[in-house]
């Protein structure tokens, strides 16, 4: 990998946040809107203190950590699309860029994402709930870099089916986080769920890193078994992910779609 | 002779049941123009496509500078470009940004003097601030001739790159190309529909029909073979038969 192409890459993206007021607002208005409502209805669950502890901290506090998961993966797959937008694709990949460093930069366009949302988010929580998600201590730090893999395993699949299937399955990159957010237990324990289901769930990384933030508000021990969990989870599906990109790359330029996704 | 640029040999592209490139083999010497003409469907652009690595061809092999490009992708593309009327460069990005950003992909120095000569070149200088977006067509055209200059290729590859422009403006470009090949013995596979702009501009001709060559050489060796007035007319020969 060439760190060269991996910051050209990078600055690409960046350079179009000089000027783009619809790219500012999917870091500052949307997030500020989810955390709006959601604080609502947080303020208005407090009325119910005695019956759920805490109430607050999990919901804002899982609020804040599923806009991580899902900026992350957002910030892999609309790379992706920003260059199928621009009929960029064939200028990128004619170039010595490889699809491993194309990944690359996504991931750290992605990491940009997370922290500029979560600056928002957290700041927001603040300052209009007197909600500081930094109370909750140093041992989320961990799950937080989990659920960052986990969106960009999340990224990494939907940005393989938008190159395999084309614009007409660009709707997945606003949809397909969200069809793990029901067995990612982002504001329930993961009992709540039927057995059968809460089988599927404990195979998601992201199941274990939102139990695991739970246990850390709930209990004084630490949850390093959750923790060995969603880290083993994430490095299998990773690679699992960043294999089926490569399969997936190839199979595109033998059937010649690489060159027309954008149509 | 010096040994061939490039190298192609029984190249073959399948899409299902079509054949869309089928067995044909061509090679470039160093400082060559070679036009590849045909009607559309014939499979200019897909050789192309598979020159650049981005479509993997069914069978037979391309290699440059003595590289074979299915091994050594990374090292090949390094020296090859391409410009088309056909793509273009990301809309909200500024000349400027646009080639910078190439320049960094290709891992060039000096990148703000060779920004400057290659918009100097293609005559771009006076919307070097402006957003990609505002461009004319033609000024588009010029932008991707001047990304593919920007990397000091030495193979080049052009699928009708003066599709757009103005005669005046494409007059300019060829000379430009042309003058390029000079000073820096640039390979250039060239592909246009502007039979008059291919004899002026090509050494060699390859006519592809149906994915197959059908007829190679200088311009005045196809005309003659074929027994026709000029290219435009053999074109319409080839073209038209069943």
């Amino acid at each position: 990998m060439k760190l060269h192409r991996i910051t050209a890459l990078v600055q690409r993206h960046l350079f179009l946040y000089r000027r783009s007021l619809p790219r500012l607002m999917e870091i500052f208005y949307w997030p500020f809107l989810d955390l709006v409502v959601w604080g609502f209805i947080t303020v208005y669950l407090m009325k119910f203190q005695g019956q759920l502890p805490g109430v607050v901290t999990f919901f804002l506090g899982a609020l804040i950590l599923w806009d991580v998961l899902f900026r992350a993966q957002q910030g892999i797959t609309i790379s992706f699309l920003e260059e199928i937008w621009a009929r960029n694709l064939m200028n990128l990949f004619a170039s010595p860029l490889k699809p491993s460093e194309f990944l690359a930069a996504t991931m750290a366009l992605s990491v940009f994402k997370v922290t500029a949302v979560s600056f928002v988010m957290a700041t927001c929580a603040l300052a209009f709930y007197d909600y500081n998600v930094f109370m909750i201590g140093l041992s989320l730090i961990p799950f937080v870099l989990n659920l960052i893999v986990a969106g960009w395993i999340i990224g990494v699949l939907t940005t393989s089916l938008i190159m395999r299937f084309g614009q007409e399955a660009e709707v997945l990159a606003w949809g397909m986080v969200f069809l793990f957010q029901p067995i990612s237990c982002v504001f329930y324990p993961i009992d709540i769920l039927p057995a059968w289901l809460q089988a599927i769930a404990w195979g998601n990384p992201a199941a274990h890193i939102f139990e695991g933030m739970r246990a850390v508000l709930t209990t004084a021990v630490f949850p390093g078994a959750h923790l060995a969990w969603a880290t083993g989870l994430n490095l299998l599906y990773f690679a699992l992910m960043v294999g089926w990109f490569h399969y997936t790359f190839n199979v595109c330029k033998e059937r010649g779609l690489l060159v027309r996704v954008g149509e | 002779m010096p040994a061939p640029i490039v190298e192609v040999r029984n190249l073959t592209k399948r899409f299902g049941d079509f054949m869309a490139v089928d067995g044909i083999s061509f090679d470039i010497q160093p400082g060559e123009i070679l036009g590849l003409l045909g009607p559309n469907g014939a499979g200019k652009t897909t050789t192309i496509q598979m020159l650049l690595g981005l479509i993997t061809p069914t069978a037979g092999s391309i290699r440059m500078f003595g590289l074979d490009l299915a091994t050594h992708r990374e090292q090949i593309l390094q020296q090859v470009n391409f410009s088309s009327t056909y793509i273009s460069m990301p809309y909200s990005l500024t000349v400027e940004e646009n080639l910078w950003v190439v320049a960094k992909l290709y891992g060039m120095t000096e990148i703000h003097r060779r920004i400057d000569d290659v918009l100097k070149k293609v005559e771009l200088e006076d919307s070097r601030t402006k957003v990609t977006r505002r461009l004319s067509s033609g000024q588009m055209t010029r932008l991707t001739l001047a990304k593919a200059f920007l990397t000091e290729p030495k193979v080049l590859l052009l699928d009708e790159p003066t599709a757009s422009l103005d005669p005046d403006i494409a007059h300019k470009i060829r000379a430009l190309l042309k003058e390029v090949r000079q000073s820096s013995g640039l390979s250039i596979l060239y592909t246009s529909h502007n039979m008059r702009e291919m004899e002026e501009m090509s050494d060699r001709i390859i006519f592809l029909q149906k994915g197959k060559i059908v007829a190679q050489g200088t311009a005045q060796e196809i005309t003659q073979r074929f027994g026709q007035r000029d290219l435009e007319d053999v074109f319409l020969k080839l073209a038209r038969e069943p």
